[in-house]
This record gives C-alpha cells, sequence and structure tokens, in this order.
C-alpha cells in the first residue's frame, strides 16, 4: 500500500533554533545518539514503511545533509525504482522570513505535481519517534478523513515539547484548534506536525497557502481549515522528542542513552539507517571507568565516562572526566579535563580547562573545530 | 575509467579445520576477527584501499555464508561501474564434467576466461585468510619496475622457523635465485605470503600447461614458481614490513585478537588512511550498564554490558549480563554471557548462549578453550 505514497520530509520553523549546534548544520543533520543523525529516525520510519519515493526539503547549509543522504541507498531506496530528492528553495528569499515551506514547495511544485503517487507523507525531520506508516496509511483509507496528523499525548507538558504545536480534539478525535506549548499546563497532545492526506489535497492546500500569504506555513494553513475539512489525530505510542532548542537536543540524547527508553524506538524488525563510517570497534583502555553510558565505535576511552553519549572517533584521556555530557564525532578530551552537562561539537579539542560544569536547562556548548 | 588492468584473484576455498567448530559452517576467510571483521575484509579492504577494481573470490568449502558475504561488493567501495566483487565457486563444464579445485593454480586456470573477459594485464593473486594491510599498488610498481615475470610477496621470518615457510633465496638486487618449500637447512629468511603478481600473458600460457599436466599437484608454489625458474623466467622479491598473521589454530586466533589490545599494534585498526571495510550492520551503539566494569577491552557496537569484562575482544551485538566475568576471552557476535557467569581464555562462538552462573574456561589452560555450544551447568 505504502508504494502509493510519496514521502515528504518537511523542515521546521524558524521558532526551533538550536544554539550553538544550529550554527553549523540544519537540525536534521545533527548528529544524535552517537552513532545517528536526527533525520536517520524519519527517514527509517519512512523506508521501513515501504515509502521508496521521498522528497527531504532543506531550508538552508544543505552541505552536511547531501554527504550524509548521498543516494539514499543506505536508507534502503531502492537505486532503480526508488527516489531520494534533496530539495531546497533554488531562488535566495529576500529575507530570512521568506525561507518557509511553502515557499520551498512552490518553488519545486513541479516535481511534486509529476509524481504519480495518490498519497502524500509530510513529516518534519526534527522529530524524533518510531511509527509504521502503513499502519498509519491503511487507518486513514478507511476513515475516509481528509487529514490524519499524528499526535503524542504527554502529561509533562509543562517540561517538554516547549514551543510545539498543541491540538485540541473532539470526543471522536477531530481536530478542532491548535495552540502553541508555552509550557503552562500539563496534559496536552503535541502535534507532530506529520500528515497524510491525498496528494491532490496537499497541492490545494500549499498554493491556498501562498496565496494567502507569503508568511505562511503549512501549519498555518492547516489552522484555517479546519471546520472545512476533517482532520484526525492517530496517536504514536513510541517515545517522541522534539529537537528545537539545546535543551531538548541535550534531555533526547540523555534519556535514549538509557536503554529501556531506547527500545521504543530501535525495535526488532525496524532498522534506524544511517551512514556508516567504519570506524574500528572502540578501545577501553586499562583503568578506565565508564558507566551508563551509549557509545559508538572508533573512540579511544582512558578516562572516567559517565551518563554520557560519546559518537565516533572520540578521545577521552587518562584522568579526564566527561559526565551527564554529549561528546560529538572526532573530539578529544585531554588529561584531567572535568565535563559535566556539557555538549562538545565536532573536533573539539579541551586542553588545560579544570572544569566546564552546565545543568540540564543549560548545558555548556563547546564549538566545531574549538580549542580550550 | 578503471584505475589499472590488475585483476585479483582471493583464494578463499580453504577450509582451516584447525580452527574447529569455527570453521563447520564457513570457510576459514569468513570466520570473525577484531570486534567486528571477518578475516577476508583484510584481502578485500587492500584491494579497495590499493586502486583495485575488479576482484575475483574462488570459493569451495561452505561456500553459502562466504558467497553471499563478497557478493555485497559496496561494502568495500569495490562497487564501481566497470569493478566489483566475482564470486567464482568450480563449475561444471561440456569437456570435464563437474570439477572442484584440485589446487590454487588449478582454481585460477579453471577462471582463465574470467581473467580474459577482464582483459586482465596482470593478476594478483591473494591468500582469503590472512590478517595483514599492504598497498598492492606498491608492489605492481616494483613489478613493473624490474620488468618481472612474476614478483613474490616475502616476509622476514626468525631463521630458526624459516623451515616451516616456503623460503626465497634472491641475490642482492631482489631476484629470487632459488625457491625451497619447508627447507630443514634455510638459507635465508624470506617466506613467502602467498602473494603473487603475474604479468597475465606469460601465466596463462603456464596454467594451461598445468592443467594438462597429470602428475602436477596444481599447485603456485610446488609447480607454477618452480616451472617459471626451471625456464629462467624473472621472479622478483618483493619484502613487506608489518603485521601479517596467518590465524590456523584456535589458539592463534585467540593471539591475533589480543594484538588488537595493544595501543601499539602494528595493525593499527584505526589508521583513517587505510581504513578495513566491513558489513555495515544495523545496531545501537554499544550501551555500558550501571554495574559494568571494563578494563582493557575491544568492543563493538550493538553490544550491552553490564557485567566485568577485562583483556577482551566483545563483537557486535554481544550481551554481558550484570555479575559476569568475561577474563582474556574473544566473545564472537551475538553470544549471550548470563547473569554471573564466568568466561576465562576462551573464544564463545557466535550467537552461543553461556547460562546464569555458569563457569567456562580455565586461567591456567595450556590452550584456549572453544565454546561452540550453548552451556547450561
Amino acid at each position: 500500500m505504502s508504494n502509493k505514497v510519496l514521502g515528504i520530509v518537511n523542515f521546521e520553523d524558524s521558532t526551533a533554533s538550536v544554539e550553538g549546534l544550529g550554527d553549523y548544520r540544519p537540525i536534521p543533520a545533527f548528529g544524535f545518539l552517537g552513532r545517528y543523525r536526527v533525520i536517520d529516525f524519519v527517514l527509517s520510519n519512512m523506508t521501513n514503511s515501504g515509502i521508496s519515493d521521498i522528497q527531504v526539503y532543506c531550508k538552508e547549509k544543505p552541505r552536511s545533509l547531501i554527504e550524509h543522504l548521498g543516494t539514499g541507498q543506505h536508507y534502503n531506496i531502492n537505486s532503480k525504482r526508488g527516489n531520494l530528492h534533496i530539495l531546497n528553495g533554488e531562488k535566495k528569499p529576500i529575507s530570512d522570513v521568506y525561507n518557509n515551506d511553502i515557499n520551498n514547495f512552490m518553488q519545486n511544485m513541479e516535481f511534486i505535481e509529476e509524481s504519480d503517487k495518490g498519497y502524500v507523507v509530510v513529516a518534519p525531520s526534527y522529530f524524533i519517534y518510531q511509527i509504521d506508516f502503513s499502519q498509519v496509511l491503511e487507518s486513514h483509507i478507511s476513515s475516509g478523513d481528509d487529514i490524519t496528523l499524528l499526535y503524542k499525548a504527554t502529561d509533562n507538558a509543562k517540561e517538554e515539547f516547549n514551543g510545539c504545536e498543541t491540538v485540541q480534539f473532539d470526543e471522536t478525535k477531530k481536530v478542532i484548534g491548535f495552540e502553541k506549548n508555552r509550557g503552562k499546563y500539563k496534559n496536552r497532545n503535541i502535534s507532530l506536525e506529520c500528515y497524510i492526506m491525498s496528494r491532490k489535497l496537499f497541492i490545494d492546500l500549499v498554493k491556498r497557502a501562498a496565496q494567502t500569504s507569503s508568511l505562511y506555513w503549512f501549519k498555518d494553513i492547516l489552522r484555517d481549515v479546519i471546520n472545512e475539512y476533517t482532520i484526525r489525530g492517530y496517536a504514536v505510542k513510541s517515545y517522541v522528542a522534539c529537537i528545537n532548542s539545546l535543551k531538548a537536543y541535550f534531555k533526547a540524547n540523555m534519556e535514549l542513552a538509557n536503554l529501556s527508553n531506547a527500545k521504543t524506538i530501535f525495535k526488532k524488525d525496524w532498522p534506524i539507517h544511517t551512514m556508516t563510517n567504519d570506524s574500528a570497534p572502540t578501545h577501553f583502555y586499562p583503568d578506565c571507568h565508564v558507566k551508563g553510558s551509549a557509545i559508538a565505535n572508533g573512540c579511544f576511552i582512558e578516562g572516567t565516562v559517565e551518563n554520557s553519549v560519546l559518537c565516533r572517533n572520540v578521545t577521552v584521556k587518562k584522568g579526564a572526566t566527561v559526565k551527564n555530557s554529549i561528546v560529538l564525532p572526532g573530539a578529544y578530551i585531554s588529561e584531567n579535563a572535568y565535563l559535566d552537562h556539557v555538549v562538545v561539537d565536532k573536533y573539539a579539542i579541551i586542553h588545560h580547562v579544570k572544569k566546564l560544569i552546565g545543568n540540564d536547562d543549560e548545558p555548556v556548548y563547546v564549538k566545531r573545530r574549538d580549542r580550550i | 575509467m578503471r584505475q589499472n588492468n590488475v585483476v585479483a584473484m582471493i583464494l578463499a576455498g580453504g577450509r582451516g579445520s584447525r580452527l574447529l567448530d569455527l570453521t563447520k559452517k564457513v570457510a576459514k576467510p569468513a570466520v570473525y576477527f577484531g570486534g567486528k571483521y571477518r578475516i577476508i575484509d583484510f584481502p578485500l579492504s587492500n584491494c579497495a584501499n590499493s586502486d583495485i577494481s575488479v576482484v575475483g573470490v574462488l570459493t569451495q568449502y561452505e561456500s553459502v555464508i562466504l558467497n553471499s558475504y563478497v557478493a555485497r561488493d559496496h561494502r568495500w567501495g569495490l562497487d564501481t561501474k566497470d569493478g566489483g566483487v566475482f564470486v567464482l565457486p568450480p563449475m561444471e563444464t561440456d569437456a570435464n564434467g563437474f570439477n572442484l579445485y584440485r589446487g590454487t593454480a588449478d582454481a585460477i586456470a579453471q577462471n582463465i576466461d574470467f581473467l580474459d573477459q577482464m582483459n586482465a594485464e596482470y593478476v594478483l593473486i591473494l591468500s582469503g585468510d590472512h590478517i595483514y594491510k599492504m598497498n598492492y599498488d606498491k608492489m605492481l610498481k616494483v613489478h613493473k619496475e624490474k620488468q618481472a615475470d612474476a614478483t613474490i610477496a616475502v616476509i622476514g621470518v626468525p631463521l630458526k622457523e624459516a623451515s616451516r615457510f616456503g623460503i626465497m633465496n634472491t641475490n642482492d638486487e631482489d631476484v629470487i635465485v632459488e625457491f625451497e618449500e619447508k627447507p630443514a637447512k634455510p638459507k635465508s629468511n624470506l617466506a613467502s605470503m602467498g602473494i603473487y603478481i603475474f604479468t597475465y600473458k606469460t601465466l596463462r600460457k603456464y596454467l594451461v600447461d598445468d592443467m594438462k599436466n597429470e602428475n602436477s599437484h596444481h599447485d603456485f608454489g610446488k609447480d607454477i614458481i618452480p616451472a617459471y625458474l626451471n625456464d629462467g623466467k624473472k621472479l622478483v622479491a618483493y619484502r613487506f614490513k608489518g603485521y601479517w598473521k596467518d590465524v590456523g589454530t584456535i589458539d592463534s586466533l585467540w593471539e591475533a585478537n589480543m594484538d588488537l589490545l595493544n595501543p601499539n599494534n602494528e595493525l593499527d585498526l584505526s589508521d583513517s588512511g587505510w581504513k578495513i571495510y566491513t558489513e555495515d550492520v544495523n545496531v545501537l551503539p554499544q550501551y555500558i550498564g550501571e554495574n559494568a566494569i571494563i578494563d582493557n577491552a575491544y568492543i563493538n557496537q550493538g553490544c550491552v554490558i553490564d557485567g566485568t569484562v577485562k583483556n577482551s575482544v566483545i563483537f557486535t551485538n554481544a550481551r554481558i549480563a550484570e555479575g559476569a566475568k568475561v577474563v582474556d576471552s574473544v566473545i564472537m557476535p551475538n553470544a549471550i554471557i548470563g547473569k554471573n557467569a564466568s568466561v576465562t581464555r576462551c573464544i564463545v562462538a557466535e550467537g552461543v548462549e553461556i547460562k546464569e552462573g555458569v563457569s567456562v574456561g580455565d586461567k591456567d589452560s595450556e590452550h584456549i578453550e572453544l565454546v561452540a555450544k550453548k552451556v547450561v551447568e
């Protein structure tokens, strides 16, 4: 059934902003949980569901994303019969406020119009969760609804999903309103900004949004049409994270460094595909102390690592301590450094620093290729 | 375009019977090594890194897993338009019916059609069961410069061990003047590594003649090389320095794995200039639990470690439960070491489970124990 679907991987709006990391690459290209990128999750959900015609829209800084996605073969997309298109706005918008998803869809409308698929799954790349879209599609078709929307019910909306859209339902799970989550209430339904509808309706809505306002995002036009079309909610049961701030990025990594949380996303027969780097296994030296951590390949660990996430090719020298931290690929933590609640970006070198200490709300960020 | 007109032929038909149950269902080149690799990843990665794009793999013994493993040539970046990995098992022919490969030379001779089709100018003969990193392109340069008919890679071995090898006696310019198979009184310490570059045109004639010779062993070392020397062909020794291991036994396979724990080991698998490529298994990063104690270990992704690991190599997806102790051991993919179990001086084979509280191996044992079946008590 999913061979009837065009996958559209959308990008996040400008309220999502990740301090530091976001200066170097778009959120979908962020390194995540040691060996993944954020976009691996939405793409794997699509390809595992049998969707093999996928468009990835890219707002800016496409280099790292293009490098990571390549031809899409490592996401299990058939090299002849499948398709992975990386699309961005060809014309540079006059101002960043015009760099919205509608603008990008309009500029690439011919590729959406010439698709032979009956349905679209539109999903942004900055959410992390597990869903089988073929089941969602089945439910969408049998319901006769115009649009199916994925949501996550949370009882911790005060702390989590800040800045995300919340959805109000009637008793039949029909959407009757959207509202931004400003952390005032505990129990909220969070929109995953993922929608299943016919391709024709999608094209209509995009064109209508473009006519309404050049500042419109797709979620803005949905708000306008809730009385015109039936939009119904579909609950996601797995762990869900939205990477829209440094705090959220930090928290999601820490939570998934716990194996029981990770198991709700990394299910048997549901591989999360990524690009391999062919690093050797990780070398733990005599007298290292490592506990409660998720660690990628290619690391050299001589010091102490606790409750942390180490990406590939990270070095932790003797006497160094890495606690509650995320260390991105190729970073070097030298003798006697002490890191607690720190995000160390790629290839950074931490030398002669006694202590770097942040907290859950404000982890310390160390820049890419920085030497401190 | 193809970078050169070399075709590599990897001899991967050997059983390696001294590896006991590890080679019961797979040929020796498919045996696991170093946390994430199979032995044949080494010659295949060496080919890829040496810009050789056409690689034939000659398989025979228990070849199902090996054939399907090497055929997926994108793993080594060998999936170029004009190259690839070609699986070459013995075949049925019109003239002779079904033939097994009778020896190393016969295996190549039976694939003359393949070498012709690939327009080989040089043929690089490799063994599928050696662990080493080598730039074959440098060896080819020497072969061309010296206008050799054949170039043989040699490695210096201690003179007292030289009688276990095929020994090359050379003149001052590294031209081989004599070849002695396992000499009682070796005159040199240059052992053949079983790596040859032949100029194909000449080799083709010798292979065709050798096929017809009923008294031949159809072996490069025993027949082809002596015939070349007899006829006054130019054979050159190419000296290799570095890590090179033929892991023939459980003890030597264990030792080669333990070599990786030495931070200055010569093999250096973390060298980003000469990566060893392998299957990309879809697994999580490794999870090191709250109760883990890790002291000197080489651990691959997908593992879940909540016990003690000391001086050991742990392969993809192995599980080591709370309270378990793994010391001086090699734990192969998907093996499970249960709670409070203890493993000492063992190789635990792929997928084997050691049940809760069970103890295997002995710290004072002379040999390494191979655990190839589930252990419940």
